[in-house]
């Protein structure tokens, strides 16, 4: 699978170390959030909201740069609005990629 | 510029802020998780910008944009491209950023941003001004408002001391300026000066007679020296 990276963040920076560790911080907030109710909505069968869920995780997907990732994530929010959940394993990957990623930053 | 961000995302407003503060011509004065926060602070201040998502839960950035009456200018950010079409829908959307937003990219809207700030600003005083042309339209400076008048319904321009009435097939505007700095802004093909005080549209006349023109029910003078040119204008038989 492919490695989450820095390279978007370290871009928007210009060096600003301080404004890396601002957003890596949100991130950091936000993410688990994002996620609980991604499932709550999955477990629920709520496929439109869980849809959301994904369009919004979609954002934080491609700022730790994981690129087919997000080729992913824009194929299963498509999916569930029609309320196909074949990708969901694939997507629950991509979570638990960024998941571990984010605890070692 | 004055800005604000509407996102609901935490980190989407702290990536376009961190963008905007590199751009030294923009002032970030609130964010905002949602629409109608917004909406409540754009009733008591004004802003000159606005980043709006579109994705957002209850309240869409396009539901935002139809409660503005005089919306300011706007550059939508969204993890979406498919809306692109429907944004463009819209006077006020002046560009749309894809998330995640590259530092390059959000400068060439800032620069859009810029550029359309290059109308002439709204003056404070009511009269009314010419304003600029885009296309088939005519911006007039009317009471603080751009009002767009659509060139081709125009029929007929009239000179009033200081004023030109300006006649369309829906309504009439009087308007602080010339007939000179009218006639610049309109296409030549569509439009002729026929009097000192009248420009019409010939596609307007409906009929002519010795030294006037018709058009819809106003009877026009056509000057000695422009009648040449108006009959060199018409498809005669």
């Amino acid at each position: 699978m492919e490695k989450p990276n820095l390279s978007y963040i370290e871009s928007m920076s210009g060096g600003d170390k301080a404004f890396e560790k601002k957003l890596i911080n949100i991130i950091k907030t936000e993410f688990p959030l994002e996620k609980e109710e991604f499932y709550n909505n999955y477990k629920s069968e709520n496929f439109k909201l869980t849809a959301e869920n994904v369009h919004k995780l979609k954002h934080k997907i491609s700022i730790l740069g994981l690129e087919k990732s997000y080729e992913i994530a824009i194929a299963f929010e498509n999916n569930l609005l029609e309320g196909d959940t074949l990708l969901y394993l694939e997507f629950e990957a991509i979570l638990i990629n960024m998941t571990n990623y984010l605890k070692q930053l | 510029m004055n800005c604000i961000i509407i996102d609901d995302e935490a980190t989407a407003r702290v990536i376009i802020g961190q963008l905007c503060s590199n751009v030294k011509e923009l002032t970030i004065l609130e964010e905002f998780p949602n629409a109608i926060q917004a909406i409540k602070y754009l009733n008591q201040n004004e802003i000159d910008l606005i980043f709006l998502d579109i994705h957002m839960p209850d309240f869409t950035g396009f539901d935002f944009i139809e409660t503005l009456k005089n919306p300011p200018k706007i550059i939508l950010t969204t993890s979406d491209s498919n809306f692109a079409i429907q944004a463009f829908e819209y006077d006020c959307i002046i560009d749309y950023l894809v998330k995640p937003i590259s530092p390059e990219r959000f400068l060439k809207a800032i620069q859009k941003a810029k550029d359309k700030s290059n109308v002439p600003s709204i003056s404070s005083d009511s009269s009314e001004k010419i304003g600029t042309r885009s296309g088939n339209d005519l911006y007039v400076n009317i009471d603080r408002r751009l009002i767009k008048i659509d060139i081709p319904s125009i029929y007929l321009i009239e000179a009033k001391g200081d004023y030109i009435n300006v006649k369309t097939e829906e309504k009439n505007y009087t308007v602080h300026s010339t007939l000179k700095k009218i006639e610049d802004k309109l296409p030549e093909n569509l439009f002729l000066k026929v009097h000192r005080s009248y420009i019409i549209n010939i596609k307007k006349i409906v009929d002519i007679e010795d030294n006037s023109v018709l058009i819809k029910r106003d009877v026009i003078p056509v000057s000695r020296s422009n009648r040449p040119e108006l009959m060199k204008r018409l498809n005669l038989l």
